[in-house]
């Protein structure tokens, strides 16, 4: 076997996806793929249906046509749930408890890396000394970092990040820039949705412009 | 997996609980109210009383278990907890079961170690007592699990305080009437296992079958 040629499957890829919502078509069908150590960067308007192609391949929302494959394996619950990582819009974080409980629950949840503490990925993305901070006294971007601490504690391969830049500051963008680099370097891969303001991670790349109605992979 | 899962939830569960122990004694002080206001009303006559404290509690305690409702899964809907419970890999009907375990042991499981004090207070002969708990014991995780699919089923809508009752009242009308209908047997001097049984199976059939419906609920309202 060469080693120009791939020796394994896509991490994830799909065919001919689609989505419509009251019959109005939100995206597709698209086809693309994103190989591990690879970053697929989904950029598109307002509107243009980034969250809801991210929360399709979460297994969110079905699609209406077209099919996901994780690994070279059609994606069913069991695979997605230990191979893919989503970050929303919404921070399923609990505004009552502490940012350390927090994690503590979401690494239950989850499952974690090993030789990962949530300790760690605390001062990792910057909130060494918040670990007994009720989460409701955070600001908007701790409460984004906390997330991306989550994410880093978790142990699945691919990251969903749905506009993982959103209210961070110039160095949480760095961070996010890091953090994704460093998954990569694991073998990871990861896709982010962006309106295109901000600076890419400076990993290999590729990108899927998703247009209103109309995409184009 | 599954069991570190349901650690996790029932720790975070008790730590918010904690944290918010204003709000979490409200179904229990409801009931309470009701129980010590319908003991004022009836003058505290001791006869009258007896006659209807086991239906006068029941009661106090579906009311206060539907109260406590609609804060079963909104608060983790509202978060996008919910989304996180769906993807992580234990089943979603096994986070919904130990979360309305939760739920049952926080709102009615007070209400049951109360209950002798309060039946106390109605007057309740002492002989019925033993078939009381052992009926509220039955039909509250009973209540609870059916609840659950209610409060999956509207978790998609806003201010579905008003659905919840409503769908929730006819299924738990049967529960309700074998719960306080054995007591009342009993009083009677009828044997009261037959209801006490019909409630057992009503109970183990919602075991198995609630936190399933819940779950698909759950996916179809964040669908």
């Amino acid at each position: 076997m060469s080693e120009f040629e791939p020796t394994h499957p896509p991490l994830l890829s799909a065919r001919g996806l689609a989505f419509a919502r009251n019959e109005q078509p939100v995206f597709g069908p698209l086809d693309f793929s994103v190989d591990a150590g690879e970053a697929l960067l989904v950029q598109g308007d307002n509107g243009a249906g980034k969250t809801t192609l991210l929360r399709v391949l979460a297994g969110l929302l079905h699609a209406d046509a077209g099919e996901v494959s994780i690994d070279g394996r059609a994606a069913t619950a069991s695979l997605r749930s230990r191979a893919v990582s989503y970050m929303g819009h919404l921070p399923a974080l609990k505004s009552d408890l502490t940012a350390l409980e927090n994690l503590d629950f979401l690494c239950g949840l989850h499952g974690r890396r090993r030789g990962q503490l949530p300790g760690n990925a605390m001062a990792i993305v910057g909130l060494a000394g918040y670990e007994d901070t009720l989460v409701r006294q955070l600001s908007a971007g701790q409460k984004r970092r906390l997330s991306l601490a989550r994410l880093w504690l978790a142990p699945s391969p691919l990251w969903l990040l749905d506009e993982p830049y959103a209210n961070l500051d110039l160095d949480g963008i760095n961070l996010v820039n890091r953090m994704v680099q460093a998954h990569l370097r694991d073998g990871g891969a990861a896709l982010l949705t962006t309106h295109g303001a901000y600076a890419a991670p400076p990993v290999r790349t590729r990108m899927l412009v998703l247009g209103r109605a109309v995409a184009n992979a | 997996m599954i069991w570190s899962a349901a650690k996790a939830l029932m720790i975070r569960d008790l730590s918010l609980l904690w944290r918010r122990r204003g709000d979490a004694l409200q179904p229990a002080l409801f009931a309470l109210l009701v129980v010590v206001l319908f003991a004022l009303a009836l003058g505290g006559e001791a006869q009258a009383l007896a006659k209807v404290a086991a239906a006068v509690l029941w009661l106090a305690v579906l009311l206060a278990g539907l109260l406590a409702l609609d804060t079963l899964f909104r608060g983790d809907a509202d978060d996008g907890s919910l989304e996180q419970w769906l993807l992580a890999p234990v089943p979603l009907s096994w986070l919904v079961l130990v979360r309305t375990f939760m739920h049952w042991a926080t709102t009615a499981l007070p209400l049951l170690v109360a209950t002798p004090f309060l039946a106390e207070l109605l007057h309740l002969p002492h002989e019925q007592l033993p078939v009381l708990l052992a009926s509220l014991a039955l039909g509250t995780p009973l209540l609870s699990l059916l609840g659950a699919v209610v409060a999956a089923l509207t978790v998609g809508m806003r201010r579905s305080g008003i659905l919840i009752a409503l769908l929730a009242l006819p299924l738990y009308v049967p529960i309700l009437v074998f719960g306080a209908g054995s007591v009342a047997a009993a009083g009677q001097g009828l044997d009261p296992v037959g209801a006490l049984l019909l409630l057992g199976a009503g109970l183990v059939l919602a075991l198995v079958l609630a936190p399933l419906a819940a779950a698909a609920a759950i996916r179809i309202a964040l669908d």
